[in-house]
């Protein structure tokens, strides 16, 4: 018997309605991208969760690492002035 | 030691723990070992049923079970890919399973002998699954809890189509009757060992619960399955085989008789009617499949060098 | 004959082909390769299953003889069964159930193509629903037709092999007599001599590019449309009808 295999694991992204974010759904195992996609629907979209699909080969994700999410995060917490909030608009000022 | 009690106090906050983030190891040894039997369970637990996609008895019956058998596997793969983030591929997992290494459920080495059965599966296995998982959508464990939350979602007609097959069979024929009764009788106790031992005598609780793998022990668990299924099933007319079942108004709860652990460990220890037969389906179609696997990978093999050659 | 009469056996016809087929490849669930394809599988039985669904019920109503759309499927003997002998052949391995795919699937395609234009309007709607499911039943089988031949040694001559083997339940598909004729007189059923070409084409493209053999037309077998079938249907049809034979009085 040869080396066994599962095939590749693939990660698939749902925009379930027209207009709105691609959303992580979960993975797949899969050997080339017609076989995710069409593994990507079968296993995610039976219920009519979807109406676009992504698959990306999880080797190709690069996700940041934990010990550096002080670092990557921490820093936006006090940017306050990046929020509409902060700003003081005079009274009976409308539309903005 | 500093770094665990860190990881406590993250777990003791309520946030949820990612592929990424540091684990003590032995977290993730029990995950490991945890959410693989699981996803063991889902897939072994489509051959009972299968038993009887063949023979469904109308059209209708026949895409609902397909349907449900369906979503059995898929959440199986949603398990396998939450393990996977663990480091361990699906290969290896398949491996335990057939080694003997990892376990799955019990009940699934039980029989599905006559199409009450499959009632009987949906209303009372699938019944007592939901409430395990259910209270597992809040594990601490992120890629865990998410695949928990699209299961219990697709869970919730499980249940309903597997009821509604016990009820129309009691209101059917006579022979429907005692169909019914007959799969009530064999599924029952093998249900409520679904939960697992007595909290008294489980061995891995303790440290699932205080790392909120576990959310509620086995007993808990196994009460409020008891509450809410013995009403549902005087309502259609089944008897709860089990003499000592009675209301306890103080407590608020059924209580039932001496569970038959012995026969739990008996089928645990691989003598239960089915073990033998469940395992050797399982590695047959994985055997079977070896040459269609192989060849897709070989063909995008072949694929992605002929493409580099265009681009060269 | 008349119109319904005709019109109700070419209804069963084309159910009988989505549900024997259907009922084949639901016998792969908890077998296939890996999960995924397990799922696959179980979606494409599904969508047959239904449109069969679709299908007999129509079928009662044009036969007016109170009948249902189960009573169709668990009550009909095996001689009023007209579905290919194709579809009745049991999986064998996965090359087998996928050039039995791509064979019915593409007879299927160009088929329902056409039934969206039929006259009859419960027909073109069943259609119109069934081409997008179909549409991805074919792209499913060709796809997996590619990847085996052009895989691995062991694959090809397996993929190979159930082309051959299959090849000549074939012949079949294009087969009219006088019910299809009546009816696509009134434009209600499909030519099939154009689609026979229009299927010769795209299995040639696709087994091209497979890189297997086109095998050559030798002898067909023929029956299936007329209620005679290969050993195969009996045991199928014992097994799918049981309940509802052994029972009778019973209500599922
Ligand atoms: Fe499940
Ligand atoms: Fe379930």
């Amino acid at each position: 018997m040869g080396k066994d295999t599962q095939l590749n694991i693939w990660e698939v992204f749902i925009q379930s309605k027209s207009g709105l974010p691609y959303i992580h759904a979960g993975s797949i195992h899969a050997s080339d991208e017609k076989m995710a996609m069409q593994n990507a629907r079968d296993t995610y979209t039976r219920r009519g969760e979807g109406t676009s699909i992504w698959v990306v080969p999880s080797s190709c994700i690069t996700a940041s690492n934990p010990g550096d999410s002080e670092m990557l995060f921490d820093p936006s917490n006090d940017k306050i002035y990046r929020h509409p909030t902060f700003y003081v608009m005079p009274e009976g000022a409308t539309n903005i | 030691m500093a770094d665990e009690i860190k990881f406590q106090k993250r777990v003791d906050n309520g946030e949820y723990i990612e592929a990424k983030d540091e684990m003590p190891e032995e977290y993730r040894r029990h995950l490991i070992r945890q959410i693989s039997q699981h996803a063991h369970s889902e897939v072994i637990g489509m051959q009972p049923e299968g038993n009887w996609i063949t023979r469904a008895p109308s059209l209708r019956a026949k895409q609902i079970l397909l349907a449900k058998i369906q979503d059995e596997g898929g959440h199986g793969l949603y398990l396998y890919s939450a393990t996977e983030t663990l480091g361990i591929s699906r290969d290896e997992l398949i491996k335990q399973l057939h080694s003997g290494k990892a376990k799955y459920s019990n009940i699934f080495n039980y029989p599905a002998l006559n199409w009450a059965d499959i009632g009987a599966i949906g209303w009372l296995v699938d019944g007592a699954a939901i409430v395990n998982q259910v209270s597992l959508q809040r594990t601490s464990y992120g890629p865990y809890a998410r695949a928990m939350v699209r299961i219990c979602k697709e869970e919730s007609f499980h249940q309903r189509q597997g009821y509604e097959i016990m009820a129309k069979m009691m209101s059917g024929t006579k022979e429907q009757k005692e169909m019914a009764q007959d799969a009530m009788n064999r599924w029952w106790w093998p249900a409520l060992m679904m939960f697992g031992p007595h909290d008294t005598n489980s061995p891995h609780s303790s440290n699932a619960v205080k790392w909120k793998i576990k959310r509620e022990t086995n007993d808990e668990l196994r009460q409020k399955f008891i509450d809410k299924t013995i009403p549902q099933a005087e309502l259609i007319g089944l008897k709860v085989p089990d003499n000592n079942v009675k209301w306890n108004a103080k407590t608020n709860h059924y209580e039932i008789g001496e569970i038959n652990w012995d026969e739990f460990h008996k089928v645990i220890n691989g003598h239960g009617p089915c073990n033998k037969q469940r395992m050797n389906h399982h590695k047959k179609y994985h055997e079977e499949g070896i040459w269609v696997r192989e060849a897709a990978e070989a063909y995008s093999k072949k694929k992605l060098e002929r493409e580099s050659l265009i681009q060269a | 004959m008349k119109k319904e009469e005709a019109l109700f056996k070419y209804l069963l016809r084309l159910a009988d082909d989505s549900l024997i087929l259907g009922h084949r490849l639901s016998e792969w669930c908890s077998k296939a390769p890996f999960i995924e394809e397990d799922l696959a599988l179980t979606n494409i039985s599904l969508d047959m299953i239904g449109r069969t669904e679709a299908l007999l019920t129509y079928a009662a109503v044009v036969e007016g003889k109170n009948q249902t759309a189960d009573d169709l499927a668990y009550r009909r003997p095996e001689q009023n069964y007209y579905n290919h002998l194709l579809c009745e052949q049991p999986n064998g391995d996965f090359a087998f159930t996928i050039a039995r795919q791509l064979f019915q699937s593409t007879f299927e395609f160009f088929l329902y193509s056409e039934l969206l234009k039929s006259k009859d309007e419960t027909l073109a709607a069943i259609a119109s629903k069934s081409i997008k499911e179909i549409k991805y039943h074919l792209q499913h089988a060709s796809d997996w037709t590619i990847r085996l031949g052009d895989g691995t040694e062991e694959s090809k001559i397996r993929m190979q092999k159930a082309v051959n083997e299959l090849w000549m339940f074939t012949g079949e598909l294009f087969e009219m007599d006088e019910i299809e004729n009546a009816l696509l007189k009134s434009a209600f059923a499909v030519d099939l001599v154009p689609i026979k070409i229009q299927w010769q084409n795209k299995i040639q493209q696709i087994l091209t590019e497979a890189t297997l053999i086109v095998p050559e037309d030798d002898y067909m077998q023929t029956g299936g449309r007329n209620g005679i079938h290969s050993e195969y249907l009996g045991h199928l049809l014992c097994e799918m009808q049981y309940l509802q034979r052994a029972y009778p009085d019973a209500k599922w």
